[in-house]
């Protein structure tokens, strides 16, 4: 494959591509622990709340997603800065915000669900021990129910990774410089399409086999120690 | 948000991008279960060497975004020489609704053969070899006991995989087809108010997702009719 001295442009591109996918996840992550404590609450109000989250964000196409929140969330700024606070400054949120926000959303939806199974699929004896050992629900949750959750949530939160890793592709509509935008940008420049939309294609599957290799290693870990139902 | 603004979008989604959006679904569904079920029998044969071509196919479908794929097919296809001196495929190629089906089918047809292979692994064995005993045999032995069973198992996963495809056909907008995101694209454009078109679009995605998995649920419970029966017998058969 000859690129023309595009090569570069891709690297970039795909450098772009891991930290909005890192900066969503990890954002993703705190929406799905807070949607997941949220829906299992005794409070009717917070569960509605949680499932009106996760019902809206996993019913939207994930490009009109990133549309609303991109676009929406610049209006509400400029709304706060200029008419709120009165103040005569020009206010733009950055596409990078605009991805990490909109993909942190999508997968926090998707997540609180996978938490929420987990969450039930601890056994009520060892919350229950948490509390005869005299535990308040501080310390249960981050060392006895957090702990777990992680092992349990692990192999639904790698699918939902790499999930989120091809979204990325989306933020390209809002003008981010990511691999998709940087394919595209080559190829119409070289007027040689094909060369570097296949040339991103293979970038995204080396990634997605990089994610996967991790993620098997995480679960490794995190099953280290325990005797599953098969008795290894 | 303007309102005024929302009763103008609404009839140009409903009516100009609704329609596009649910042709190239069904279409895009109906094709990718022609793709999946043989992409599937073949990902289960014996032979690893027949087995390494579905496995290609889907491994690049689904560990590639679906907006390459799309971009690729319109894109990256037509600006190879010898497609557009091709006078069958260029006509088919040059329009972005076909492209948009053609990327859609193939990727649907990719995820839903990884279901259907699923679920044809989770067949009880038995239930093959009591066809055996029956005398059936091969197609016969596919036809009347592996497919049925197969679309009974997969249906749940099945079911989400064309939710998504209906979500993920917002793409086919990116490739200058007016489908509902298509049309928002265009009046946001014209308007200059992102919101109010992108919202608009959204709610009607969120009543077909709803109607949609409502449906599903539907079909699903008719399926497996013979294992849910009326509850009381089912205790009273249980003591």
């Amino acid at each position: 494959m000859d690129f023309q001295g595009y090569g570069d442009l891709l690297i970039t591109g795909a450098a772009m591509t891991i930290k909005l996918v890192l900066g969503a996840v990890s954002f993703g992550l705190v929406l799905g622990l807070i949607g997941t404590t949220l829906k299992l609450s005794r409070n009717a109000l917070a569960r509605a709340v949680g499932n009106a989250y996760t019902d809206l964000f996993r019913g939207l196409p994930e490009l009109l997603v990133v549309l609303i929140m991109y676009y929406g969330a610049e209006a509400l700024v400029r709304w706060l800065v200029n008419d709120v606070l009165a103040l005569d400054v020009a206010v733009s949120i950055s596409p990078y915000v605009g991805g990490v926000l909109s993909l942190g959303l999508i997968f926090g939806a998707y997540a609180s669900e996978v938490f929420r199974g987990a969450i039930l699929a601890i056994p009520r004896g060892h919350v229950e021990a948490a509390r005869a050992f005299g535990m308040g629900p501080v310390l249960t949750y981050r060392r006895i129910i957090l702990p777990q959750v992680w092992r349990v949530a692990l192999p639904g939160l790698g699918n939902l990774f790499l999930v989120s890793l091809k979204d990325t592709a989306l933020v390209s509509a809002i003008g981010l410089n990511e691999l998709m935008r940087s394919a595209n940008i080559a190829g119409r420049s070289t007027r040689d399409y094909f060369t570097f939309l296949l040339a991103a294609a293979f970038l995204y599957l080396a990634m997605t086999m990089v994610s996967m290799a991790v993620i098997a290693l995480l679960e490794r870990r995190a099953n280290r120690g325990h005797v599953g139902a098969a008795g290894h | 948000m303007n309102l005024d603004l929302v009763a103008t979008f609404l009839p140009k989604l409903l009516f100009e991008g609704l329609p596009v959006t649910l042709k190239l679904v069904t279409l895009a569904v109906a094709i990718g279960v022609f793709i999946a079920i043989p992409t599937a029998l073949l990902r289960v044969h014996p032979s690893p060497l027949v087995r390494a071509f579905p496995y290609a196919f889907i491994f690049f479908f689904r560990g590639t975004p679906l907006l390459i794929q799309i971009a690729l097919v319109y894109y990256g296809l037509s600006t190879l020489p010898w497609i557009r001196e091709n006078e069958v495929l260029w006509p088919i190629l040059r329009e972005p609704f076909w492209c948009a089906l053609i990327a859609f089918a193939l990727n649907t047809g990719a995820y839903s053969a990884e279901i259907l292979r699923g679920a044809i692994q989770a067949i009880p064995r038995g239930e093959v070899e009591a066809a055996r005993a029956y005398g059936m045999r091969g197609l016969l032995i596919v036809r009347r006991i592996i497919l049925p069973r197969a679309f009974q198992i997969g249906l749940p996963a099945y079911g989400n995989e064309i939710i998504l495809i209906l979500k993920g056909s917002a793409l086919a907008s990116s490739i200058t087809l007016l489908d509902i995101t298509g049309v928002a694209r265009l009046l946001y454009a014209r308007y200059y108010t992102p919101v109010e078109a992108f919202v608009t679009a959204g709610v009607i995605y969120l009543i077909l997702v709803y109607l949609l998995t409502r449906g599903l649920r539907l079909i699903e419970r008719r399926l497996s009719r013979h294992l849910l029966g009326p509850p009381e017998t089912e205790l009273a058969e249980d003591r």
